[in-house]
């Protein structure tokens, strides 16, 4: 079981209203800017089940939009988050699909654009009391939840990858909490997921980048 | 120093001849890692957004996002200040306090869950207005926050505090029972009237329904706030003249939970039932 401390029951600080559709937004939208790592012009959001039906009145557009300014939880400038954006001349998008059903009620996409065109699609699931789940990057099935250090590898499915990434952390001594791997097609591009406890030094990614078949690497820390 | 059960958590108590908010601060360090001096900078913090909370609606009201409320806190403040209030000075500064709080979140303003937004009116109205008419220290306040605590700590560890699981007796419930056992240490009772003021705070609440008009965290949420801190008033008062509840915490803590789990859909933070299921709830939610 989690522990529960002091500043879980009397806590998060928050900007509400609402854990799951406002807390919650600003959670996923700040992995999607993290998962993304560079310079943000543009940003659209797809809305969908709940979210979809009371975006509105619980601040989810705000919400999002803050997270990708890269506000946290209780950043007070969540409330202003569209000034803010149209201030550092970042473009914003939303999409309200109340029509196509997601495995979870509180679902939104959303897909990134640099100024050289680079785009990553990310859905997000607010699970409930402001925690969120990363659950598709670029059309690929993935799961984490961002609460540990997280590395993401994209590769190419081939024979040795895993053993490359797993060798690379073993070299810096991370100890590998969760690791996952998930893919579209045989052989096709592919997504490694590796959790832990401790922090993974970013020395870690100029080595696994080394191999061919590793194409983009994404680090979260907590 | 770690306890699982009100049972556990009084024996530390009684072993150790302190009080909860001692053995929750303890737990913090042993079993969370946390260092005192982080404590102290992350209740500071609590306190301070507590602070801000219930007072700034009081002077610069705000209309909530969803238009349902905005307004309720300075009104019921200056009412009180301008009638004898049947409440009392005390209890009508923490009504308005904790409807204050609902007004900050319903506006997309800062606030600490305690133990969810729904509810995070309660903790800080009670016990805010209790230190400022009591002239208590903010050492006080913080080992009455540290007290709500452990009994949130206990009901979201064996029992529930999601609307939408149990109904609003899980949130605004929860709130108030960690309200009046705060209290109860607050104005120097014992960790057994603590647990019983706790226990009578369940009690009084239980069955509670979650029914948010149009969805929204507004209305009846804000009232809601309101009857948590009337009724944390209560039960401390109750349990520090010695009432005791024949239920002990930890049953009183499984049955909030059981019933929460009967209540219906409808009526567990789905907008279908209660006032939000209304013809009127209906018509404002479709607005």
């Amino acid at each position: 079981m989690d522990y529960i401390g002091i500043f879980d029951a009397i806590g998060p600080n928050m900007i509400g209203p609402s854990s799951s559709h406002t807390a919650g937004a600003v959670s996923m939208a700040l992995l999607a800017r993290k998962l993304f790592g560079r310079p943000i012009q543009k940003v659209t959001f797809t809305l969908y089940g709940s979210f979809a039906m009371t975006y509105k009145g619980h601040g989810t557009d705000k919400a999002l939009l803050g997270g990708t300014l890269g506000f946290a939880t209780d950043d007070e400038r969540i409330r202003d988050a569209f000034a803010i954006a149209e201030q550092r001349g970042i473009l914003y998008e939303f999409i309200i699909d109340g029509k196509t059903q997601t495995e979870h009620p509180n679902t939104a996409d959303i897909v990134m654009e640099s100024a050289d065109g680079y785009i990553q699609s990310v859905r997000g699931e607010s699970t409930g009391g402001g925690k969120v789940k990363i659950v598709r990057i670029n059309n690929i099935d993935v799961e984490f939840t961002g609460e540990y250090s997280t590395l993401i590898v994209r590769q190419t499915d081939k024979p040795g990858i895993v053993a490359h990434i797993t060798q690379c952390l073993a070299n810096q001594d991370v100890n590998i909490a969760f690791m996952r791997l998930f893919r579209e097609d045989k052989g096709a591009a592919a997504y490694t997921v590796v959790e832990s406890d401790e922090k993974i030094p970013e020395s870690v990614l100029d080595e696994m980048k080394s191999n061919p078949n590793v194409h983009e690497l994404m680090l979260i820390e907590v | 120093m770690d306890f699982k059960n009100s049972a556990e958590l009084l024996s530390l108590c009684e072993e150790n001849e302190i009080p909860i908010s001692e053995v929750m601060k303890m737990r913090e360090m042993t079993e969370g890692g946390l260092s005192e001096i982080l404590l102290r900078q992350k209740m500071k913090r609590v306190i301070d957004i507590m602070e801000r909370g219930t007072h700034e609606p009081l002077v610069s009201p705000q209309k909530s996002i969803g238009g349902l409320i905005g307004g309720e806190a300075k009104r019921a403040a200056e009412f009180a200040r301008e009638s004898t209030p049947i409440c009392g000075t005390t209890l009508s500064k923490a009504l308005a306090y904790s409807m204050a709080v609902l007004e900050v979140n319903a506006t997309m303003g800062l606030i600490v869950a305690a133990p969810t937004a729904g509810s995070s009116g309660v903790v800080p109205g009670a016990l805010i207005a209790v230190k400022e008419e009591y002239h208590l220290s903010e050492e006080c306040l913080e080992k009455g926050l540290i007290n709500a605590s452990a009994i949130g700590y206990l009901l979201m560890r064996n029992a529930s505090v999601s609307g939408a699981e149990a109904g609003c007796q899980a949130e605004v419930g929860a709130a108030s029972a960690m309200a009046a056992a705060a209290l109860v240490e607050m104005l120097g009772g014992t960790v057994q009237m603590s647990l019983e003021a706790a226990s009578i705070a369940i009690s009084n609440l239980l069955g509670l329904v979650c029914d948010p008009i149009a969805g929204l965290v507004e209305a009846p949420c804000q009232s809601r706030n309101a009857i948590g801190v009337s009724n944390a008033f209560t039960c401390a008062q109750l349990a520090l003249s010695g009432v005791r509840h024949p239920i002990p915490f930890d049953e009183m803590a499984e049955s909030m939970y059981k019933v929460g789990r009967s209540i219906p859909y409808e009526l567990r933070e789905t907008a279908m039932g209660g006032n939000a299921g209304t013809p009127t709830g209906c018509s404002l939610c479709s607005k």
